[in-house]
């Protein structure tokens, strides 16, 4: 009984530790590819190609003083970015990198509790705008409202042919399913709005709007700086890396591959996700608050219920696989 | 010099312009100034002048919709003003005609006890700011302007500083201390308090928010304040505030000899480099009466051309991370750094070379500038085709662009907006191809138009006239004139030593020269050229001095500004960043 929980905490810490240095390192990837997607070097001074710059940013970031501006509300303020970490990490908990790595891979409600996780995460922007007392940050707070509620819907209503066709909510149980035939396949249109729709969950470049950096100054985290700041800025970095092993894992046949162990097939499907995030960044400028809006309820909305109605056809029509 | 009406010949130009005044006000006094630029200059009773601008603006046939410059003289202590009505404060207004091709300016003499004039901000809506700027820098007051208050200076100061009696330096105005009062109070004297714009705080649904845009807010491309009055993120209003970059340039230029204010100009538009020098050394040139010799004028075109380069880069680099492309600005500024370094090749320097001379340019080109230009001629082309994919191509570019920002060509006129900004509303007008100067007339270019009048309009304006100046360049390249590149005018700055070591005056002319720098006989001018956003002007006045009487330069960025309000009235704050990178403006050159 003992050695179960130590085992499963040992699991949890080690979970933790592989996941803050992979969202480090992940900081310094960017920059690089950013630098080589730009025709400038990036980071490349301290350590060997600049990799130790992730420990130098880090050490910055903690000695920052630990500052809240008289006009915030202390409270929430300090409550924001601890939300935006802790559930993004545990979003990320549910993930089965393979059938034995992961930390609760084999939840039977696995897809429900990152959508639920990811849900509550669009109150750490919210409640960061709100409690800075910032006309700035309000903006970003009631854009990031907004956007990650509607994208919020896409995503979830994306996966549900996916549900469908693997019969349950068990991300293991959904790999297992994807052995012969990738869902990106037959769930193509599904693939994409999911994709889309985290892209826009992470408030990345292009979508971007809450923090607006040319709009907005910072958006919802103008006001913060030090380590508060730099649990935004991690939480960012996991959420990239949650969303790229949430699309390999429902669509992509998580670590299914041929020759390589499956932890490398895993990683490489995530990783390939991972620079298409950068590629984005680098390559799209950002659509309007209004304009975004009107793409996800207008274009995105009837081609995911489209999606569901012609799975649901086919499924129906279709003699099962045995 | 100068004299008065009955005693000089008249131009055509002249005599039609006085004929139609005197149909239309009888028998008005009105005296006929002579000056070096050769633009037609009316002096006009306080009275009537007025109803002479209505009728210039809206009566005359063919009419000057431009209001192209607004600005006043203190003429109190002024030597050389034979024939001229007599005068404390001048003020002058330069109109414009884009059908006739002409100006015109209109002056009133005005009496240190009755400094004050009727508002023209009625009749062009953009002499709202040149009067505010004018009564903060001289103290004259227009009646009926809508809101009458300082521009440049902070709301705090006091005394006007472009008077004759104002201190010039800090050294003459007493030791400067920032008490811990005296900063609360400057702050507290620049919060925004809408009453007195007219705004409401309230709608019968809404509270507004006022939204503080800068002085230091990414987007606004240096130290410009705008105040936006926003429903949720719609903009109701704007009100955009500058003078965080004023310099006092203009009260520099009475200070400086003709050949030390030369650095000077490249700061107003310090994108623009050697494009600041153009109209100011053009209009010394002027008035000393100096021929520049073709070699210098072709170096000069080409310096100008590669500096519109540049600057354009610039903006279109800016411009797309406005809206949020993170990459694009990298490869424009990596390219404009090969721009600067032909122009370091040449002048030195990279940004600011001061490299115009009174009468020429500074020294000749370096051996092996034919191959620097012809590889940079040779490379560009295919990055702005590959931009044009990037940006302009983008659908997201697109969406955030097209339609936003638009004005008509009518509204243009009213704001006295010039370049690229007036050309992409359809007008094809273009000071080098119009009133050519220092020989472009001999080049083969284009004028690129557009027709829509918004953000994505200007930026294909931008771009088009980098392809003309890429071909302007390469003219100059396969076209370069042999020749002396500084005249020998005797008042060629600093001065051809030819001869200086054979017999003792040419000797003292060139210390003289050098030392003390040329005196240029009294007289006025003004030149104009296309600068890289807009018509760039210095208009000088000349006192019989080794410096400036009077030195007014008129910037293009400067009516670009105010007119912000008009075309962000109803659009997203997102909109307005668009607005702002479209209008490709610099603040040092708003506030000189």
């Amino acid at each position: 009984m003992s050695r179960a929980i130590t085992a499963g905490l040992l699991n949890v810490v080690l979970g933790l530790i592989f996941l803050m240095v992979a969202a480090a390192l992940l900081t310094w990837i960017e920059r690089r590819l950013l630098g080589f997607l730009q025709d400038r070097p990036g980071p490349n001074r301290v350590g060997p190609s600049g990799v130790l710059q992730v420990a130098a940013d880090g050490i910055k970031l903690l000695f920052k003083q630990d500052w809240i501006p008289p006009f915030a509300d202390p409270g929430i303020f300090v409550l924001a970015p601890a939300i935006s970490m802790v559930t993004v990490m545990l979003a990320i908990a549910v993930i089965p990198a393979t059938p034995v790595v992961g930390i609760i891979g084999n939840l039977n409600v696995g897809l429900l509790f990152f959508l639920a996780m990811s849900g509550l995460g669009v109150y750490s922007a919210v409640l960061a705008g709100w409690s800075s007392n910032n006309k700035y940050s309000l903006l970003g707070g009631m854009r990031a409202a907004a956007q990650m509620v509607s994208y919020e819907v896409f995503m979830g209503l994306a996966l549900v042919g996916v549900v469908m066709l693997a019969g349950s909510f068990n991300l293991t149980t959904i790999v297992h399913n994807q052995l012969r035939l990738w869902y990106v396949v037959p769930q193509f249109i599904g693939f994409v709005i999911f994709f889309i729709g985290g892209v826009a969950e992470t408030h990345r470049l292009p979508f971007d709007l809450p923090e607006g950096e040319s709009e907005l100054g910072a958006g919802f985290h103008t006001e913060y700086s030090g380590m508060k700041f730099g649990m935004f800025f991690v939480a960012e970095y996991i959420g990239i890396l949650l969303v790229s092993a949430m699309t390999t894992v429902l669509f992509l046949g998580g670590w299914y591959g041929p020759f390589l162990p499956p932890f490398v097939w895993f990683g490489l499907k995530t990783g390939f996700f991972v620079c298409f995030f950068i590629l984005l960044r680098a390559a799209l400028p950002r659509p309007r608050y209004d304009q975004f809006m009107a793409f996800g309820w207008k274009l995105l909305l009837p081609l995911t219920l489209l999606n569901i109605l012609i799975t649901g056809a086919l499924m129906l029509g279709l003699p099962a696989p045995t | 010099m100068l004299s008065a009406v009955d005693s000089i010949p008249q131009t055509p130009a002249e005599q039609f312009l006085l004929r139609d005044l005197h149909q239309r006000f009888g028998p008005i006094a009105i005296t006929v100034q002579k000056t070096a630029d050769d633009i037609p200059t009316f002096w006009v009773d306080r009275d009537t002048a007025h109803d002479v601008l209505q009728h210039l603006r809206r009566g005359a046939e063919r009419p000057f919709r431009v209001l192209y410059d607004l600005t006043a003289v203190d003429e109190r202590l002024r030597a050389h003003r034979d024939g001229l009505p007599p005068a404390d404060f001048t003020v002058v207004y330069h109109l414009m005609s884009f059908e006739r091709n002409e100006d015109l300016r209109i002056k009133v003499a005005l009496q240190e006890r009755a400094l004050e004039l009727p508002s023209a901000a009625k009749i062009w809506p953009n002499a709202n700011w040149y009067e505010r700027e004018v009564w903060d820098l001289f103290g004259i007051t227009f009646t009926g302007h809508p809101n009458l208050r300082r521009i440049l200076t902070p709301p705090t100061w006091t005394g006007h500083p472009l008077r004759k009696d104002h201190a010039a330096r800090a050294t003459e105005m007493g030791a400067y201390v920032l008490t811990e009062d005296r900063e609360l109070a400057e702050q507290e004297a620049l919060r925004f308090n809408p009453e007195e714009w007219g705004m409401q705080r309230h709608s019968e649904t809404a509270d507004f928010m006022f939204l503080n845009l800068g002085p230091n807010h990414p987007s606004v491309h240096g130290v410009f304040r705008i105040i936006l009055q926003l429903e949720g993120e719609e903009i109701i209003d704007a009100v955009p505030e500058i003078g965080f970059h004023h310099r006092a340039a203009e009260k520099m230029g009475e200070r400086q000899t003709w050949h030390t204010y030369i650095p000077y100009t490249d700061r107003i538009d310090y994108l623009g480099g050697v494009m600041n020098n153009f109209p100011y050394v053009m209009a010394v040139e002027k008035l000393a009466g100096i021929d520049v010799p073709p070699r210098a004028q072709t170096i000069r075109i080409m310096l100008a051309e590669l500096f519109r380069m540049a600057s354009h880069l610039v903006f279109y680099g800016t411009m797309s991370q406005d809206v949020g492309q993170l990459s694009p600005v990298f490869y424009m500024f990596a390219d404009r750094e090969r721009v600067f370094h032909i122009i370091e090749a040449i002048c030195g320097f990279r940004m600011h070379p001061a490299w115009f001379r009174i009468g020429g340019v500074a020294a000749d080109l370096p051996q092996g500038w034919d191959k620097m230009i012809r590889d940079y001629l040779d490379y560009q082309p295919k990055r702005l085709d590959e931009y044009q994919k990037l940006v302009m191509q983008n659908r997201i570019f697109k969406a955030r662009t097209v339609g936003v920002g638009a004005y008509t060509l009518e509204e243009a006129y009213d704001w006295g907006v010039t370049g690229p900004g007036l050309r992409a509303c359809g007008l094809a007008w273009d000071f080098r191809k119009q009133r050519p100067y220092s020989g472009y007339d001999q080049f083969d270019f284009e004028i690129p138009t557009c027709q829509n009048g918004d953000c994505y309009d200007r930026v294909v304006v931008h771009i088009e006239e980098m392809r003309q100046s890429l071909r302007i360049i390469r003219q100059c390249l396969e076209n370069m004139p042999p020749g002396p590149i500084r005249s020998s005018h005797r008042h060629a700055t600093p001065p051809l030593r030819d001869n200086t070591m054979r017999d003792i005056e040419t000797l003292i002319t060139h210390f003289l020269g050098v030392s003390w720098g040329p005196v240029l006989p009294p007289g006025e001018a003004m030149v104009s050229i296309e600068a890289t956003k807009g018509i760039n002007g210095y208009y000088l006045t000349a006192d019989g001095d080794s410096q400036s009487y009077r030195t007014r330069i008129r910037t293009p960025s400067f009516p670009h500004l105010q007119m912000i309000p008009l075309i962000s009235r109803g659009a997203y704050v997102a909109d307005l960043i668009a607005i702002l990178g479209s209008i490709d403006f610099v603040m040092a050159d708003v506030d000189r």
